[in-house]
């Protein structure tokens, strides 16, 4: 066993005791920490995997922005989760159950960590990206160049769907005080 | 937040290479990991963290919520504008080969042109979706319970 498959293992412990705790604990406050927490892990995960890319935007979106958004919102709620009837937790639990065992059914079908015959492996488009790109865009971030050339389309898609949440975010939420506080203005006063 | 030091120093120190880590990111990105994605999100976590230590209102002063606006979607207009710019050339929609002589500068340019687009488009919404949040409720950092 290598010291990365140690790490690895030792990384998706963590994971693991993060997310019972966060079930457990009843102030939401610390589950913003500890979801913070949560998606540190991930990233340090998936720079172990050689995605260093995925690990940038899991470090900054949901370690630091979310968390920050999470708390923004206790501002609005309440922070205290109400306690469930039991009855109802029984049904949560069995949903959970229920979803997870498919969950893990699910990973059988998955090939082994590692395995050099997968079809992401084999299928044509690896040599098109990976060596002929060299040659046709010359960047050595293979990431970049797919992303922002071979599927241009879908970079703009995603762009513009980022764009939509930010303009439907502040359609919802951005008019409710009738007038956007100029830069004299006293800051906010108990509005609702 | 204004009455912890410590933080206010730290915070003060750590926004400028935030900032600077995320350009780099933004326009290295076809050399080292990152791209316009992970810029967008580095540079508006910046102006979070400033937002947290010295209160909302004054990042907003920074950085007008109305400057957001245009900056968000002008980051799209680049993005399709680049595109719209090959077809002008004889290309495709975004078929970057036709940004220059040479395809791969071509493809050069495109790539940062299109990344610096999805860069700002990020750091604007992440920003604006941020303000929206922190402006309704007490301040982030205010809380006491």
């Amino acid at each position: 066993m290598t010291t990365e498959m140690l790490l690895n293992y030792a990384l998706l412990v963590f994971l693991v005791v993060i997310g019972l705790t966060i079930a457990r604990l009843r102030h939401l406050f610390p589950v913003a920490m500890l979801t913070g927490l949560y998606s540190l892990v991930c990233a340090s995960l998936l720079t172990l995997l050689n995605a260093p890319d995925v690990a940038l935007t899991e470090a900054a979106v949901g370690a630091g922005v979310t968390t920050v958004l999470f708390l923004a919102t206790f501002g609005l709620t309440r922070a205290r989760e109400k306690p469930v009837e039991p009855q109802r937790q029984i049904i949560g639990l069995i949903v959970t159950l229920v979803t997870g065992a498919a969950l893990f059914y699910a990973t059988l079908d998955m090939p082994p960590f590692g395995a050099a015959d997968t079809p992401v492996q084999q299928s044509p488009l690896r040599e098109r990206y990976l060596v002929a790109e060299q040659k046709e865009i010359d960047v050595p971030n293979t990431v970049t160049a797919v992303l922002g050339s071979y599927r241009g389309y879908d970079t703009l898609g995603e762009t513009t769907v980022i764009l939509t949440a930010g303009v439907g975010v502040l359609l919802l939420l951005g008019r409710s005080r009738r007038r956007r506080p100029r830069p004299g203005d006293s800051p906010r006063r108990g509005n609702s | 937040m204004q009455e912890h030091t410590v933080l206010r120093i730290i915070a003060k120190l750590l926004i400028a290479p935030i900032i600077i880590f995320a350009l780099y990111v933004q326009f290295h990105g076809d050399y080292s990991p990152g791209g316009g994605f992970q810029a967008g999100v580095i540079l508006a976590s910046a102006l979070i963290l400033h937002a947290l230590v010295f209160g909302v209102q004054a990042t907003r002063r920074a950085v007008p919520p109305a400057v957001l606006r245009v900056t968000a979607s002008l980051g799209v207009l680049i993005y399709a504008g680049t595109g719209v710019i090959c077809m002008l050339r004889g290309g495709a929609f975004l078929d970057y080969d036709y940004l220059a002589h040479n395809p791969v500068h071509g493809q050069h340019y495109g790539l940062l042109l299109v990344e610096f687009g999805v860069g700002m488009t990020v750091a604007s919404v992440v920003t604006a979706i941020f303000y929206v949040f922190a402006g309704r409720g007490r301040q982030p950092g205010e809380h006491e319970d």
